[in-house]
């Protein structure tokens, strides 16, 4: 087959620096064929390789005794939960294909994490998301928004994996370039786990699933680069489509075939397709490998070797089987009515060979493919708009004279308001295991015996299956751009405090890195220092990342930068069901309880710097944002725990967006019993004790560290006691009861029926979308 | 009892299925799909999920397997069968049961729970439905919009084979209760020998108070009492 002269245009066209083609000469020996050039190009992408990134990556705090597979090991980290029992996660993105095809960008994203969790071993038990958009009021966001939420529901409803929780940002940063973060979670024993290597040198290899064809082309390369008006024109042929029912069989088949003993190794065919799964197998193993394309079901006709490495069609596996036991395998594919193919072998050379009819045209050492990809030191600068926001203060912004007002204003906003158009079209009870789901501050599922892939024979099953595990996704980007370093922070602050306040203690971290062009030193500078944030505090929330993803190159045009955007999800244990806690007052007469300070008077802006409340009443997005103090928060956090486990908690949610009383109003009516049932309960507050500061910052201000507890009348003091023991401040702020909420300061007093309060902050998305 | 549940390739409510027989002290088993024989079931249980993947129309497909003949032979000598959400789409395309399932009428998936006002109590899925509750179970469904013509419905009615209709927390069938637009608020039926029902909501997710609800287990309960009395 006649291939492309390589030239420096070509060279280019590829997203290879100069640089970079000469090591490629170096790695080889020779000057690249053009499908070697195509694989080059996507390994070494950002998205294959961590090139602008390993650096800053290794901060990260990874080690743990719980961690049985650490990050960077594998397709996803995996934690010891007791008992045998271990669970493997990871959060991925699939921004750029979302960003053009809505529905199928991120239908394969979810089916791209969904892969990476069986592929070691587990059964995918949960899923949540992490969504950016630009603002609703703009008709083409609220059809990127419409498309991507059906994609997942699509894709998770289908595959029958409960998407429980989630968060959904709308900022116009995002307008061009939404995000759509993906995270799934698997449950396997320890004696299950599987590693993606091409062990067991004369083994074959297996290819199973859907035929390769033109979709998804170098969807990784696409991935590595800014999204311009062409591009994503151009790229539409690169995103993939996606086939769930199609999942579902590939899944349960590799688990049933894990069963068997015969897999030596498993990788899936995610970014990079054969590419990445062949060489990144042999890299892992220390072997080689050699593959024959003509072996390959194809979909289309006349497809070229470069086309076949590089697609990135769905929902397929790279399976090597212990050679002798092929028949066991191909049992199993055919249970499931599976394609598959025989297409290689492990060799011992160290060398990743490709023949096409016969003819190499592949010839690479796969562990300089897989882990030599050039690393970069990007310059990193501090941003000029950072001036600005340092210097921004109170001064000229009135205090408000209407909190009253104020208060629906902010829970009508589409970042603070319910999300239940979203997650109504998630199925979140599937598999039996739901116990908090979406609409409290962290999602809680059930492990039970039925989570556990398909043991082998040889397994004695497991004593004590029952776990319950907790997680949610946060950052505040808005955050992050005002201030990186306490952005980052902030992010996994939040998704730790939130956890805290379901009785979890966190276990791990899996974080997706949304940014910018690296090449921009304002915008690596961002990178570099949220970096920092997330990591001093993933330390010490002892909540090490097993994990993650890196998606840079978002921004789009003349619209620029997204905010950056670190998503963190944490995952956390339950020992004791009965330690299980929503956030939405129970009872009548029950005290409400403030745990952290009222507001940070040493903060200039007294928690209002980047706030919702400056952003929606008073249309600023600047200010730095509300400092964290990490040891504060892990004793918050000790303390939240220690409560819970006291037994007197019946309620927690932590402060957020919108402060106090958007958190109090929250507990007032977010518990829903059932379509179009509510429950409302009322709260009156008394703040009048905290005169010192603003009226608005007291009232929605973000001072950190904060969470809202109610208890019965008869514990408060014991409450009350044990937190300041715990080195906790507290507060009692009111009392539980009533149809309004009522709220009482130095200056007055407001007050609103609940069902009132209910109504913009339930429907206000729905409202919109209609 | 024990019950043989039907396991489609996408089936994906097959375990919670069995999980939630077991947990009410009964036993289950899964039924491949392409078996031709359901083994020695007292009832039969078709699980929600995508059966084929249902890109043609839900239960299309499924209602041509292999296993489908011998669920439709069992119902044929009398055998308990019931359809729970995809299951009960699959056995309205098998002709088990009248009508059809559409899509929701605001074109979305709802995943969210509902209250069921319980019609008829003499059937075996009903009998031990306390009389005077409402039950709460969720729905999770993007084809759950019952449709039947005029005289399918008259019959349905005449036959009292309206089992379960959609309603507030009162029991009153609404058309805000209504989660997909179902011709009268129908959530579930059961065939003119009522030995076969279908119904889109879950019991098998609310069968304990962990996952928010146990009303489910009156629906199970209530086939025991009919195998007992058999």
């Amino acid at each position: 087959m006649h291939e492309p002269a390589i030239t420096p245009e070509l060279v280019q066209k590829h997203n290879l620096t100069p640089d970079e083609y000469t090591k490629i000469l170096t790695v080889l020996g020779r000057p690249p064929t053009y499908t070697e050039l195509g694989i080059f190009s996507v390994m070494w992408s950002e998205h294959c390789s961590y090139k602008n990134t390993r650096p800053l990556l290794k901060t990260f705090p990874t080690k743990g005794a719980n961690i049985l597979v650490g990050a960077g090991e594998e397709n996803a980290g995996i934690i010891d939960v007791g008992d045998g029992l271990a669970i493997a996660f990871k959060i991925e993105s699939h921004n750029h294909p979302s960003a053009v095809e809505p529905f199928q960008g991120a239908a394969t994203g979810v089916g791209g994490i969904i892969r990476d969790i069986f592929t070691m071993g587990a059964r995918p038990v949960a899923a949540l998301n992490s969504l950016r958009f630009g603002e609703l009021s703009n008709p083409e966001v609220r059809r990127l928004f419409t498309g991507v939420v059906s994609g997942i529901a699509h894709y998770g409803n289908c595959f029958g994996i409960p998407t429980i929780a989630g968060e959904v940002y709308f900022d116009k940063s995002y307008e061009g370039n939404p995000l759509v973060n993906a995270f799934a979670l698997g449950v396997l024993r320890h004696d299950q786990i599987t590693r993606g290597a091409a062990r067991g040198v004369g083994n074959p290899v297996f290819y199973v699933g859907p035929a390769t064809g033109r979709d998804g082309l170098a969807g990784a390369a696409f991935a590595s680069q800014d999204l311009t008006e062409e591009s994503a024109e151009q790229q539409r042929g690169a995103v993939q489509v996606g086939d769930p029912f199609m999942e579902k069989l590939v899944c349960e088949a590799c688990l049933e075939l894990l069963a068997t003993g015969a897999v030596a190794g498993m990788q899936d065919m995610g970014a990079a397709g054969l590419t990445c799964s062949t060489c990144e197998t042999a890299a892992r193993a220390g072997t080689g490998i050699e593959i024959e394309l003509n072996l390959v079901p194809q979909r289309a006709p006349n497809m070229s070797s470069y086309e076949i490495m590089l697609s990135e069609s769905q929902e397929r596996m790279l399976i090597v089987v212990t050679k002798g036991r092929e028949e066991e395998v191909k049992r199993v594919f055919e249970k499931w009515d599976l394609p598959w193919a025989e297409i290689g072998v492990v060799t011992d050379t160290g060398r990743m060979v490709v023949r096409h009819g016969g003819q190499i045209v592949v010839d690479v050492p796969a562990a300089k493919l897989a882990d030599e990809a050039p690393i970069y030191f990007r310059e990193a600068k501090e941003p000029a708009y950072l001036a600005a926001v340092r210097a921004f203060r109170l001064d000229g912004l009135a205090d408000t004279t209407n909190p009253g007002q104020d208060l629906p204003k902010l829970l009508a906003d589409h970042t603070i308001a319910s999300k239940n158009w979203v997650y109504r079209q998630y199925d979140h009870m599937v598999r039996d295991g739901s116990i908090v789901c979406p609409g409290s501050d962290a999602a809680v599922i059930r492990i039970k015996a039925d989570s556990v892939p398909v043991l082998r024979a040889d397994m004695d099953p497991t004593a004590n299956v029952d776990k319950y595990v907790a997680f949610t996704v946060d950052c505040n980007g808005g955050y992050v751009y005002l201030d990186p370093y306490e952005g980052g922070k902030a992010a996994v602050a939040e998704a730790c405090r939130n956890l805290a306040c379901t009785g979890a203690t966190p276990v791990g971290a899996t974080d997706n890195l949304n940014y910018g062009n690296p090449h921009n030193p304002e915008i690596f500078w961002q990178l570099k220092e949220s970096v920092r944030g997330l990591a001093d505090a993933c330390r010490a929330f002892n909540a090490p990342v097993t994990g993650g993803n890196v998606s840079l190159y978002n921004q789009r045009g003349a619209l620029g930068s997204i905010d950056p955007t670190p998503t963190v999800a944490v995952v956390g244990v339950i020992a004791d069901p009965a330690h299980i806690t929503t956030q939405w007052f129970k009872k009548e007469g029950d005290v409400i309880i403030l745990l952290g300070a009222p507001i940070d008077l040493a903060d200039p802006l007294q928690g209002l710097g980047g706030s919702a409340y400056l952003r929606a009443i008073h249309g600023r997005k600047t200010g730095t944002p509300p400092r964290l103090d990490l040891d504060q928060a892990v004793a918050l956090h000790e303390a939240m725990r220690a409560l819970i486990y006291g037994g007197r908690v019946k309620s927690a949610h932590d402060c957020s967006e919108g402060g106090l009383i958007v958190a109090v109003a929250e507990s007032c009516f977010s518990q829903q019993i059932a379509r179009e049932t509510h429950r409302f309960i009322g709260a009156t507050l008394d703040l009048t004790a905290f005169s010192d500061g603003r009226e608005d910052a007291l009232l929605f201000g973000e001072t950190q560290n904060r969470i809202v507890i109610s208890a019965s009348p008869v514990d408060a003091g014991k409450l009350l006691a044990q937190a300041a023991a715990l080195g906790v401040p507290a507060h009692l702020i009111g009392q539980v009861g009533g149809d309004t909420l009522t709220v009482k300061t130095a200056r007055g007093t407001f007050s609103a029926p609940v069902a009132d309060l209910h109504d913009p902050w339930w429907n206000s998305i729905a409202r919109v979308m209609a | 009892m024990h019950v043989a549940v039907l396991q489609f390739p996408a089936s994906n409510c097959d375990q919670d299925c069995v999980h939630a027989v077991r947990v009410l002290g009964h036993t289950a088993n899964l039924v491949w799909h392409k078996d031709t024989s359901l083994g020695a079931a007292d009832a039969v249980i078709v699980p929600g999920g995508f059966s084929y993947g249902d890109y043609l129309r839900c239960g299309a497909i499924a209602r041509f397997s292999p296993v489908m003949q011998a669920v439709i032979q069992f119902a044929a000598q009398g055998g308990l069968v019931l359809g729970i959400c995809n299951g009960f789409q699959i056995l309205c395309e098998a002709g088990l049961l009248p009508g059809a399932l559409i899509r929701n009428r605001d074109l979305q998936f709802h995943c969210e729970q509902v209250y069921l006002r319980t019609l008829q109590r003499d059937t075996a899925f009903t009998s031990r439905i306390p009389e005077t509750s409402v039950l709460k179970m969720p729905i999770a469904h993007g084809e759950g919009c019952y449709f039947a013509d005029e005289p399918t419905l008259k019959a349905l009615e005449a036959g009292r084979q309206i089992l379960w209709q959609y309603t507030d927390a009162l029991g009153q069938a609404t058309d805000a209760a209504n989660p997909n637009g179902s011709v009268q608020n129908i959530a579930g039926i059961c065939n003119a020998r009522r030995n076969v029902a279908g119904l889109m909501p879950h019991p098998d997710r609310a069968s304990e108070t962990l996952l928010g609800t146990d009303d489910g287990k009156y629906i199970f309960q209530s086939m025991v009492a009919a195998l007992q009395k058999a």
